[in-house]
């Protein structure tokens, strides 16, 4: 089991590396970041101070050395529209985005649970076909057509809730909506295959066959098994739901993390955008090795069968 | 070296490993209980067409054709305007001009629409064929070459599928700034690592079945055992990830346009409109609905058919 972590965790530390790397090179790629974010009127000597202060007039290696180690002591740089350290500007619009996140993912969880459960028992019923329709509808509607929808159904017509910003409770209602559906969507997909895949066991007929009630099948054999591949598509849909805070948070004004970055593209602010790059990948890649230990924890036959691989 | 005889091996092998692709499972012989599948779907022997999957098909169909001709189909120009009829709605509601009304510059919405359409589309469609080849390929070279190389490319594939691409994307286009070409080069790199892990597999597990060692045997090259002889035998998976990227990409432009980080105007797509029209939510509602919807329905209709292709040509599904 350690050595299973262990392997886990050096894959987790490459694939940041990967990350940290990735933004090295996009912002070098670019050839002179000072000619693309300055104005062609300001003086050569703030372009200069600049190229100094962020290391451009040394080789490409030593550069990304000193990038390295400017990162490792929290040094993300300094935010052109604030100027205040990115790592500020960014952590403060965190928790709006955890809020918004989180409830996200609880809606999607609480609706596509038990929409899978339903399909996958009830299987080729009207429930089933009703279940896989609203799923596959979820996973098409994209994120910032369905907001503008609701604005325009609940705010603009029936005037219940408000369009945007997050002062009360109630501006939580439609961005999390929004959010949930398409997520929710995918996880019904997911835990009707997986359910209908431990149904189709052979210790699902045995118990069965051994007399065991419909009830004490279910949540004795089912479930158990079933829960081990949702738990890891759960995991990998904390990214789907990163990914649509962008759009989400933009159509409601929500003073999330995902705003910040699509404002930070907008103005060039790149020591924002790589911060935020930076912050992401890091939590996603925690989340991923946390999952993976879960699974191999709840699953030896995982743990076994990559560790003698 | 000897080609006839390669190609009689060919002749010889493919039909056989293309039978294996439509085991008995998949052509209603299957004598165990099948749960896991719609069985009505693909194992009766004719071939059925579901309503939903047809409908969806002539959609996308007349969509490609909508945007190939939309110059024909135009009532007028994309980019004409006629500022005395600004943010007219539609006819049917009581409107002054246009099908589908005006927007806050006058111009016709249908039009512009059918010229989203065609962008639209186009950078789809480029977009999921460059993910294809780039995918295809490196599971080829990963399954070929194994050792570093395929730890390496391994490593890239779970990098990519570890982290959200909008903000993959979103970086690229920040730092090197916003052209259709880019874009559309951003767009091949979102779900390539689908097909690069499914090539790779399937091109493992080929790489040991017999016709792969008879031609190999014979002295073709590595390009052509993978090219020639793997790849058509594997083609189904990759239609089937064809289809259901394809979808995925459309919602990624339209995302990334809606932001207005795509694509950049005087061009228009789906996306774009849609976030232009959202500044005229209380007395222009027509301006985003119906890029909306048309997007809606794209990826709707490109999900299904790709559900169905999957039921009928996936062979690595029980």
């Amino acid at each position: 089991m350690l050595r299973y972590i262990l392997r886990k965790a050096l894959r987790a530390l490459m694939t940041m590396f990967l990350v940290v790397t990735f933004t090295f090179l996009i912002l070098r790629i670019s050839g002179d970041p000072t000619e693309i974010m300055f104005p062609d009127d300001v003086p050569q000597e703030v372009k200069d101070a600049y190229r100094i202060a962020w290391g451009l007039d040394k080789p490409l290696h030593e550069q990304f050395i000193k990038y390295l180690v400017s990162i490792g002591h929290g040094d993300l740089g300094y935010s052109f529209r604030d100027s205040r350290p990115a790592l500020d500007v960014v952590t403060e619009r965190i928790p709006a985005t955890l809020r918004l996140g989180l409830s996200a993912f609880a809606l999607s969880v609480c609706m596509g649970v038990p929409l899978g459960l339903c399909a996958a028992f009830r299987r080729n019923t009207f429930l089933d076909r009703l279940a896989t329709s609203v799923s596959v509808m979820g996973y098409s509607m994209p994120n910032f057509f369905l907001g503008i929808l609701l604005i325009l159904l609940f705010s603009l017509k029936l005037r219940l809730l408000p369009s945007s910003g997050s002062a009360t409770p109630e501006h939580l209602i439609m961005p999390v909506i929004t959010l949930g559906t398409a997520t929710a969507g995918i996880v019904a997909r997911f835990t009707r295959t997986a359910v209908l895949d431990v149904l189709g066991q052979p210790f699902v007929t045995a118990a069965k066959a051994k007399g065991l009630s419909t009830s004490g099948l279910i949540f004795g054999h089912v479930l158990p098994n079933a829960a081990i591949p949702v738990i890891t598509i759960l995991g990998l849909q904390l990214g789907a739901v990163i990914g649509g805070a962008l759009v989400t948070e933009t159509v409601f004004a929500w003073p999330g993390v995902g705003r910040l970055l699509v404002q930070a593209v907008n103005y060039r602010d790149l020591a924002v955008v790589q911060t935020i790059v930076l912050i992401i990948s890091a939590s996603m890649i925690l989340c991923n090795l946390l999952v993976d230990t879960a699974y191999g924890w709840l699953d030896p036959r995982i743990r076994s069968e990559r560790t003698t691989n | 070296m000897n080609n006839a005889s390669e190609s009689a091996a060919t002749a010889m092998t493919t039909p056989r490993s293309d039978a294996s692709l439509f085991s008995p499972k998949h052509c209603g012989m299957n004598t165990e209980p099948d749960l896991s599948e719609d069985e009505d779907f693909h194992c009766k022997p004719p071939v059925r067409y579901p309503l939903l999957v047809v409908a969806g098909a002539v959609f996308l169909a007349v969509l490609f054709l909508c945007g190939l001709f939309a110059e024909q189909l135009a009532p007028a120009g994309y980019a004409a305007q006629d500022l005395a009829a600004r943010l007219s709605p539609p006819v049917w509601l009581g409107g002054k001009s246009g099908l589908l009304g005006t927007d806050f510059l006058g111009r016709d919405i249908l039009s512009r629409l059918l010229y989203a359409i065609r962008i639209s589309l186009l950078v789809a469609f480029a977009g999921t064929l460059i993910s294809c080849t780039l995918g295809t390929t490196l599971g080829f070279l990963a399954a070929h070459k194994k050792g570093w190389v395929d730890e390496f490319i391994m490593m890239l594939i779970d990098f990519q599928a570890s982290m959200p691409f909008v903000l993959i994307a979103l970086a690229i286009l920040a730092f090197l700034g916003n052209s259709l070409g880019l874009f559309i080069a951003v767009m091949g790199l979102n779900g390539w690592e689908r097909f690069a892990r499914f090539t790779r597999g399937l091109a493992r597990s080929a790489s040991a079945r017999g016709y792969v060692n008879a031609v190999r045997v014979m002295g073709a090259s590595p390009l052509r055992i993978y090219f020639k002889h793997i790849l058509p035998n594997i083609i189904g998976v990759l239609i089937v990830q064809f289809t259901l990227n394809f979808p995925s990409t459309v919602l990624l432009e339209s995302s990334l346009s809606f932001l207005g980080l795509g694509i950049q105007p005087p061009l228009t797509s789906l996306g774009a409109m849609l976030g232009e029209g959202r500044n005229y939510l209380i007395n222009a509602w027509w301006i985003s609905v119906a890029p909306g919807a048309v997007i809606f329905c794209v990826t709707l209709s490109a999900c299904i058919l790709g559900d169905w292709l999957r039921d009928r040509l996936d062979p690595t599904l029980r």
